[in-house]
């Protein structure tokens, strides 16, 4: 009986010792994007210090014109010829996004076959190694010969780029899960397929995005690299044309908005990431500071 | 009134049925590229339907080992293991299990981490419903159904573990030292619950555990194994009434006797522990 009433005491002490209650920290997709807003005012404000000093060195006249031009010379570019840069950026996201996506689905898919597979692993790995080692730049050449001058050989090179960093992270995280859960999922009699699903995938979530951050600027590297070697449209077309024609605001004006490309595509999957994953540790830190 | 009941092994009765856990001549051994473990060596039990058993031993004895047996998760190298009956072949679904960390999703509420037992199960959701909201009571969650693991302290995580365990109502419940990472107090009071959710629920309890005070609190008998390769050194009959207050319990010459008995027990066999 006395005991019984300790635990009764120590209940009701209880919620007072936990910092936040649950339905605080789980306020939503609202409290997500304010947790996310809060992440990226200072990567922002450095972005912003740049173009100050850009602009400051080329209004006090440091470099000539023709070597850096001014931010509002590069501005001045685009908004003259809105369309054209339009019509480019939107031909290399179009690679970007959809190599992204393919590299996305076949990296998870090779990297699940992988970790169930030992046999496929083993033959598959040196594969996949030597397609990551040899310079992208070296083979898209071939890559036109194979597939043409459309946009293909493009959205192969942004795959090749981008796979990479997904299968490996996937595969990292599909095999950090605790074997005492696979084995609680066993006393559960889970099938392989729940077992995937609800507990070994979701845990593998955390390495997955790692890798998908990573992959979504390779994949901008990559479509660009294709368009090196051989395009009539794209940023990578822009900029070959630019430097060719010692147009600086140009060749500025297609770095940026290619550089831009990039940076979306990162914070997009940042975003899904917070979105997907508020449970996740790295998250926590920053949900402690805000009740400060 | 004698505690110790230095049988080996009980006097199996000719016919082996209605046990709730039968372990007969058991071994096992971990064949690692090093050298070879003999984890467990002729091992027989025999536990009844509805009691409460404790085990104890050293440090890598074969504790975990013993209830990886039960619950199907390793196939013994030698001898047999059956459940109600039925050989052990494969993992077993009519058990609940406890693992010595709380082993919960941390993307899961409280209450979602009990229902992954029922998802699995694929148990119509109506009926699994109100059982949750039994368990979060009966072990004082309530209030906390919708926090995440992180958000509950270490005694709290282990209720959220046994509430899943317990969940699909399992004939027999394994516990590997689930209190093993609690205070002192929160165990103490752990040990009460578990003890009163053992009455009410009825069902058999295989629990490993480090503390000697705690298997003789809450068990029927405690079993007492040897250091590796682990072998039943002695099953002690706790000899105190079903109704037990701890703080009286604690203080009972019967209790002294039993934890006496092991502590001598496991003294003799190992070195520190
Ligand atoms: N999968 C395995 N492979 C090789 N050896 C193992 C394996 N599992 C357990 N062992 C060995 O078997 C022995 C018993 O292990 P077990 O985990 O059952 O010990 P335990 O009694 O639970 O110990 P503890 O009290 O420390 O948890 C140990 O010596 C361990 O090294
Ligand atoms: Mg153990």
């Amino acid at each position: 009986m006395a005991a019984q009433s300790t635990i009764e005491h120590r209940e009701s002490s209880a919620p007072a010792r936990t910092p936040a209650p649950a339905a605080r920290r789980r306020a939503g997709a609202g409290a997500s994007l304010l947790r996310f807003a809060r992440s990226t005012w200072r990567p922002a404000a450095v972005l912003a210090a740049i173009f100050v000093v850009w602009w400051a060195v080329t209004a006090a006249d440091l470099v000539k014109p023709y070597l850096v031009p001014s931010p509002g010379t590069t501005l001045d570019v685009v908004l003259a010829q809105t369309g054209y840069f339009a019509h480019h950026t939107w031909i290399t996201s179009y690679e970007t996004i959809l190599g992204f996506a393919i590299a996305i689905v076949v990296g998870v898919v090779s990297a699940v076959v992988m970790v169930y597979s030992p046999t496929v692993e083993k033959s598959l790995y040196p594969l996949l190694l030597f397609a990551q080692v040899i310079p992208k730049i070296a083979i898209a050449p071939l890559f036109i010969v194979w597939l043409g001058f459309g946009l293909t050989p493009k959205v192969v090179v942004a795959v090749l780029m981008a796979f990479f960093p997904i299968v490996i992270s996937t595969v990292t995280g599909l095999k950090s899960i605790d074997p005492e859960m696979l084995q609680l999922s066993a006393t559960m009699g889970a099938g392989p397929g729940q077992t995937f699903t609800k507990i070994r995938f979701p845990a593998a979530l955390p390495h997955l995005f790692a890798g998908l951050k990573v992959a979504a600027t390779m994949a901008v590297t990559g479509a660009v690299v294709g368009e090196f070697v051989g395009a009539n449209e794209g940023l990578g077309y822009v900029i070959l044309q630019a430097n060719g024609n010692l147009d600086t605001p140009t060749l500025f004006a297609g770095l940026l908005i290619m550089s831009l490309l990039g940076v979306v595509l990162f914070v997009a999957v940042e975003l899904l990431e917070y979105l997907v994953l508020p449970w996740h540790a790295s998250r926590r830190t920053d949900a402690a500071t805000t009740s400060l | 009134m004698t505690v110790g009941n230095t049988t080996t092994q009980r006097p199996d009765d000719a016919t082996s049925t209605g046990a709730a856990v039968e372990i007969d001549q058991v071994a096992v051994r971990f064949r690692t590229k090093k050298k070879d473990v003999t984890a467990l060596r002729d091992v027989s039990l025999r536990i009844e339907p509805g009691e409460f058993v404790s085990i104890v031993g050293a440090s890598g004895c074969g504790k975990s080992t013993l209830l990886k047996l039960v619950s199907g998760l390793l196939r013994p190298s030698s001898g047999q293991v059956r459940l109600h009956g039925e050989d052990v072949r494969g993992p077993r679904r009519d058990i609940g299990y406890v693992f010595q960390r709380a082993a919960l999703l941390e993307w899961r509420t409280a209450r979602r981490n009990i229902l992954l037992q029922a998802e699995m199960r694929r148990l119509p959701k109506a009926q699994v419903r109100q059982r949750v909201d039994e368990l979060i009571e009966m072990t004082g969650l309530t209030g906390f159904e919708d926090a995440y693991p992180n958000e509950l302290s270490g005694g709290m995580q282990q209720r959220v573990a046994l509430c899943r365990a317990l969940l699909h109502r399992p004939p027999v419940l394994l516990m590997d030292e689930p209190f093993g990472a609690l205070d002192a107090l929160t165990r103490e009071q752990m040990n009460v619950e578990l003890r009163r959710i053992w009455r009410e629920t009825g069902t058999t309890v295989l629990l490993v555990t480090h503390s000697i005070a705690e298997a003789v609190y809450l068990a029927n008998r405690v079993i007492v194994m040897t250091p590796r390769p682990g072998t039943v050194a002695e099953v002690i009959d706790v000899d105190l009434p079903v109704e037990r207050d701890y703080g009286q319990t604690m203080s009972e010459p019967a209790f002294a006797r039993a934890t006496g008995r092991i502590r001598d027990l496991l003294g003799a066999t190992t070195t520190a522990e």
